[in-house]
């Protein structure tokens, strides 16, 4: 969302605002970064209490993947990594590196994607759709809303990668960057917790 | 490509329904005309559709829940009716599943449609004022979160002619909510309605958390906030922490609606329970978000009307803090009857009652503001006594109801019923309507009719206490909630006097609406020239009536909890800057509006299950978020010749009333 | 590649550096071996597996907050963190009640397939 008053950079004499309006939209998405978190907490605390429900069909011990999930988390994992450099490069004006290392984090989240994509219609094709059991509907709801949010980074990072070459770093653009930043490192966090309470205890 | 969609979806062969169809129609094509005779379709797109002004957003907020309250109450008095009639031999006239979708409206369109928008415009309205900002931190994000909310509300209102609505209560439990027992587009209608709204809210949340954290004028320190504000704040963080369950909540009943899930169907291992569970978690807290700012606006109307500062501010910072953190403790007690056993019900229970303590806290810093004060019975104190009382009863109810053992007799009885619209109508309603009475000269340049105003008034609170007393009453004889019919032949004479009690509160709502009329005929007589017609307190009354668009020509510097107070002593009010800079202004945008208007389509699509339709309003809504993501041309500069002209004709007119 | 900044800036907390930022892949990347390994190597024994990769993810969590996230005490920070504080809070409230409050609600189902004089054995 952009806030109207940091077509100048924030801080330059704006004739009394008295205030670092740039903050205000980093604050601002930091916030609703959390009202996400309670998103995906209430899609936890339901998986929680729908983990048993197999009604007697596959349960996660039967069905996920391990090393799968490793090469999925891995991907992830590298991707934020990239996202730090293309900040790092950010901060230091690096407009070419910048595109280069945002291209890079986009073609991993894309496979991170891939690989998802693959895992649900594999299991769908294997009768353990989401409508098989609540175990089921849960298991895909939760990671399926952390992969509609990355594939929304993918179209931001998109997006970003066109901006910053349209208008270089200028302080609206780095502003947007610190924000997707966020969100990107954010889903990460997220996925964490979907590896670890959904995939290595789904299979204890 | 209009998936469920036919003529059949019309229900022609209801003529209450085709009825008010036709009045609505006529009536807005009234409307529709007068604006093209009047020319008014320029002004209206470009001073108040586009508008990013927080000022005329909080206006439409509340033209919003006043349109809205009209349907609403339509609704109370169907029910009222047909439960005056419906005794023993006689049916009444509305059938069982009509009269399930009149309950289930009247519940979603007063909590999300009424008292939500009221709040939010009231804080709207005032909070940039009283903090002495230019504007919300992001404005247009606060323009879409109205449409957002509008069109939201449009979806509701539409479910009437075509197709039907949800007729599970109004907060739709599972197993009735999904498609094995609720197989028609109504429950989807208020999915997709609360689902756009509640993103709308949710964005305000962001919004006014941001503003208030970051921009207060200098000086002004968290504890020299006024008492509205620091309400807000706590409302809008409440807000941002509940809203994604109910998003999160409906998105999972949604799942199992369209998708053949299983999260609370009762095959394949659902659990409803854990639906009822999630839904209150999103539900207690909310009718705190409802309750607070009516609580703030009392706030600030004891003090001024009294003549002496808020009594005990520091306590009421604390209490509302308080009421904010406890009210994510006591969610159980809306399923205390559900099964969940003695030890949680107990912890529930307690929980509930200690919140009681803090409420009691702020009751009582109001009655020590009034004491030995010089009170004027303004039309706004009337509605903070009729509060004081009518809440006070409805509070001590909760406590009861709080007990689960007392629980267990009159959950779900019409005593529950009469409790809570004992504390929304009492509080939330009474502390809007005060609200609207107190600040609409700041909006307008004119103050309300007072007579007018004192009717409705009288009228609101005796037609509540004739309303609810009988319901009270009849829950303890064991009349249950939502009952269609009948066979207790000594329940009848309640619910006469009840409809009679609806009756008045429909005078009362009618008196407000000729208040307004006669106000607006009467405008210039009262025309408020100092921008302070009330001898007032806060910062927001520093500035002209109406205020101007950028509010604060100069930003004032703050040492004092009651600022304006504390420059009228000084002078300092009357005394004109010297010197005048250029302001930055946000620019107008129809952005907003076009995006709800996509989301509009996409939720209508998703409801009849037009599923090209839905996938082009989706690109539509992205390709216009993008289109603003390009926008670099969203602001502008107002010359300081300008604003010192303004400021000029300003002052002028304070020196000549002063 | 070149991550040296091209003109020194007080560094407010809000950017992370080369350094940081590849001591919190490293740790990440060894922090997620050891929870995958604890699940299928067999080499922990069973009833301690659930608290060690709990544990594990905390850690990791943490790791990313700090190296990643740039959360802490640096004073352009500090709000963001008390934010993330209080919404950690309030998860732990809400998501703990819920699992209370679904967990009890199970317990005092009526079982599908005893008859009544079997539950009231039970209880």
């Amino acid at each position: 969302m952009s806030s109207p008053v940091t077509t100048i950079d924030a801080g330059h004499g704006d004739h009394g605002h008295g205030h670092d309006a740039g903050g205000n939209t980093v604050l601002g998405f930091w916030i609703y970064l959390m009202s996400d978190c309670l998103i995906f907490a209430i899609l936890f605390a339901t998986f929680g209490v729908l983990a048993s429900s197999y009604a007697g069909g596959p349960t996660g011990k039967e069905l996920f993947d391990l090393p799968y999930v490793a090469g999925e988390t891995l991907i992830l994992l590298v991707s934020s990594f990239t996202f730090g450099v293309a900040m790092l490069n950010m901060a230091a004006r690096k407009t070419e590196s910048v595109i280069s290392w945002l291209l890079v984090t986009f073609l991993l989240g894309t496979g991170f994607i891939w690989m998802e994509v693959r895992e649900f219609t594999h299991l769908i094709a294997e009768h353990a759709g989401p409508d098989r059991s609540a175990f089921l509907s849960a298991y895909f709801t939760l990671v399926g809303t952390h992969g509609l949010h990355v594939t929304a980074g993918l179209l931001w990072l998109v997006t970003m990668m066109h901006q910053v070459a349209r208008y270089g770093l200028d302080g609206i653009v780095r502003r947007r960057l610190a924000c997707l930043s966020l969100f990107w490192h954010f889903l990460d966090l997220v996925w964490i917790c979907v590896f670890t309470f959904v995939y290595l205890r789904g299979v204890l | 490509m209009l998936g469920k969609l036919t003529l059949d979806a019309v229900p022609w062969h209801e003529p209450i329904i085709m009825g008010t169809g036709a009045v609505v129609a006529l009536g807005g094509l009234a409307v529709l005309a007068a604006l093209t005779w009047f020319r008014l379709w320029g002004p209206l797109w470009r001073d108040w559709v586009t508008s990013v002004d927080h000022k005329k957003i909080g206006v439409m907020y509340i033209v919003l829940a006043l349109v809205m309250l009209l349907r609403g109450f339509a609704d109370a008095i169907m029910m009222r009716l047909q439960q005056a009639f419906a005794a023993n031999d006689a049916a009444g006239f509305l059938p069982p599943h009509h009269y399930d979708q009149i309950f289930t409206a009247h519940g979603v369109i007063m909590i999300f449609f009424v008292a939500t928008p009221l709040i939010l415009g009231l804080m709207n309205v005032i909070v940039p004022l009283q903090i002495g900002a230019r504007d919300v931190a992001f404005p247009f994000v606060n323009s879409l979160s109205f449409w957002l909310s509008a069109f939201g509300a449009v979806l509701v209102m539409a479910s009437m002619w075509i197709g039907d609505f949800a007729a599970t209560g109004w907060v739709a439990y599972p197993p009735l909510s999904e498609l094995g027992y609720s197989p028609t587009t109504g429950v989807d209608y208020y999915i997709w309605s609360l689902q756009i709204s509640g993103l709308g809210t949710t964005l305000t949340g962001i919004n006014f958390i941001v503003t208030i954290l970051r921009m207060r004028a200098p000086g002004m320190k968290l504890m020299q906030m006024p008492v509205f504000t620091w309400t807000a704040l706590i409302t809008n963080v409440l807000i941002v922490a509940v809203f994604p369950v109910l998003t999160a909540t409906l998105a999972l009943l949604t799942a199992d609606r369209y998708l053949g899930m299983h999260f609370f169907t009762n095959e394949l291992g659902g659990n409803a329970m854990m639906y009822i569970n999630l839904i209150w978690v999103w539900g207690h807290p909310e009718v705190y978000i409802l309750i607070l700012p009516a609580f703030g606006a009392f706030s600030e109307i004891v003090p001024t009307f009294s003549g002496k500062p808020l009594f005990g501010y520091k306590s009421m910072v604390y209490a509302t803090s308080s009421i904010g953190v406890l009210s994510f403790f006591v969610w159980l007690h809306h399923f205390f009857t559900m099964g969940s056993g003695a030890n949680v019900n107990a912890f529930f229970g307690i929980m509930t009652s200690i919140i009681s303590i803090p409420t009691g806290v702020k009751l009582f810093n109001w009655l020590f503001t009034m004491f030995r004060g010089r009170i004027r019975y303004h039309t706004s104190v009337l509605w903070t006594v009729g509060f004081m009382v009518t809440f006070a009863v409805g509070g001590m109810t909760g406590v009861l109801l709080a007990v689960p053992g007392a629980d267990f007799v009159l959950h779900n009885s019409l005593f529950l019923v009469a409790h809570f619209h004992n504390v929304i109508i009492g509080g939330v309603v009474f502390g809007c309507l005060a609200g609207i009475s107190f600040w609409f000269p700041k909006v307008f340049g004119f103050t309300l009719n007072e007579f007018w105003g004192k009717v409705s008034f009288w009228c609101w609170l005796v037609g509540y206490w004739l309303a609810f007393t009988p319901l009270y009453l009849l829950g303890f004889k064991g009349m249950t909630r939502r009952m269609n019919h009948y066979d207790h032949a000594d329940w009848h004479p309640y619910l006469i006097v009840a409809l009679i009690g609806a009756v008045i509160i429909g005078m009362g709502i009618l008196s407000l609406l000729i208040q307004f009329y006669v106000s607006i005929r009467d405008r210039e007589q009262n025309r408020d020239l100092t921008g302070d017609p009330w001898d007032a307190r806060s910062l927001e009354w520093g500035t002209a009536s109406p205020a101007p668009f950028y509010n604060f020509a100069v930003l004032p510097e703050i040492s004092s909890v009651e600022q304006h107070w504390a420059d009228k002593e000084s002078g300092r009010n009357l005394v004109q800057p010297t010197h005048y800079e250029d302001i930055h202004m946000p620019k107008n945008t129809g952005t907003g509006f076009i995006i709800s208007a996509f989301g509009f389509v996409l939720c209508f699509a998703m409801v009849w299950h037009m599923w090209a339709i839905a996938g082009v309003s989706l690109l539509g809504v992205i390709g216009t978020f993008l289109f603003r993501a390009y926008d670099r041309d969203v602001d502008y500069w107002v010359p300081a010749a300008e604003v010192e002209a303004i400021e000029n004709a300003r002052y002028a007119l304070l020196k000549k009333a002063a | 590649m070149s991550t040296a900044h091209s003109q020194p800036h007080a560094d407010d907390g809000a950017h992370g550096s080369l350094t940081s930022y590849t001591i919190g892949f490293l740790l990440s990347l060894a922090l997620t071996g050891l929870s995958f390994g604890a699940v299928m190597s067999g080499a922990v024994p069973h009833a301690m597996i659930l608290p060690a990769i709990v544990g594990l993810a905390v850690v990791q969590l943490l790791v990313q907050l700090v190296l990643f996230l740039h959360l802490g005490s640096a004073p352009s920070q500090r709000g963001n963190s008390v934010i993330f504080l209080l919404t950690a809070a309030l998860i732990a409230i809400l998501v703990s009640g819920s699992l209370w409050v679904m967990h009890n609600a199970n317990l005092n189902m009526m079982p599908m397939q005893m008859s009544a004089e079997h539950a009231m054995a039970h209880e």
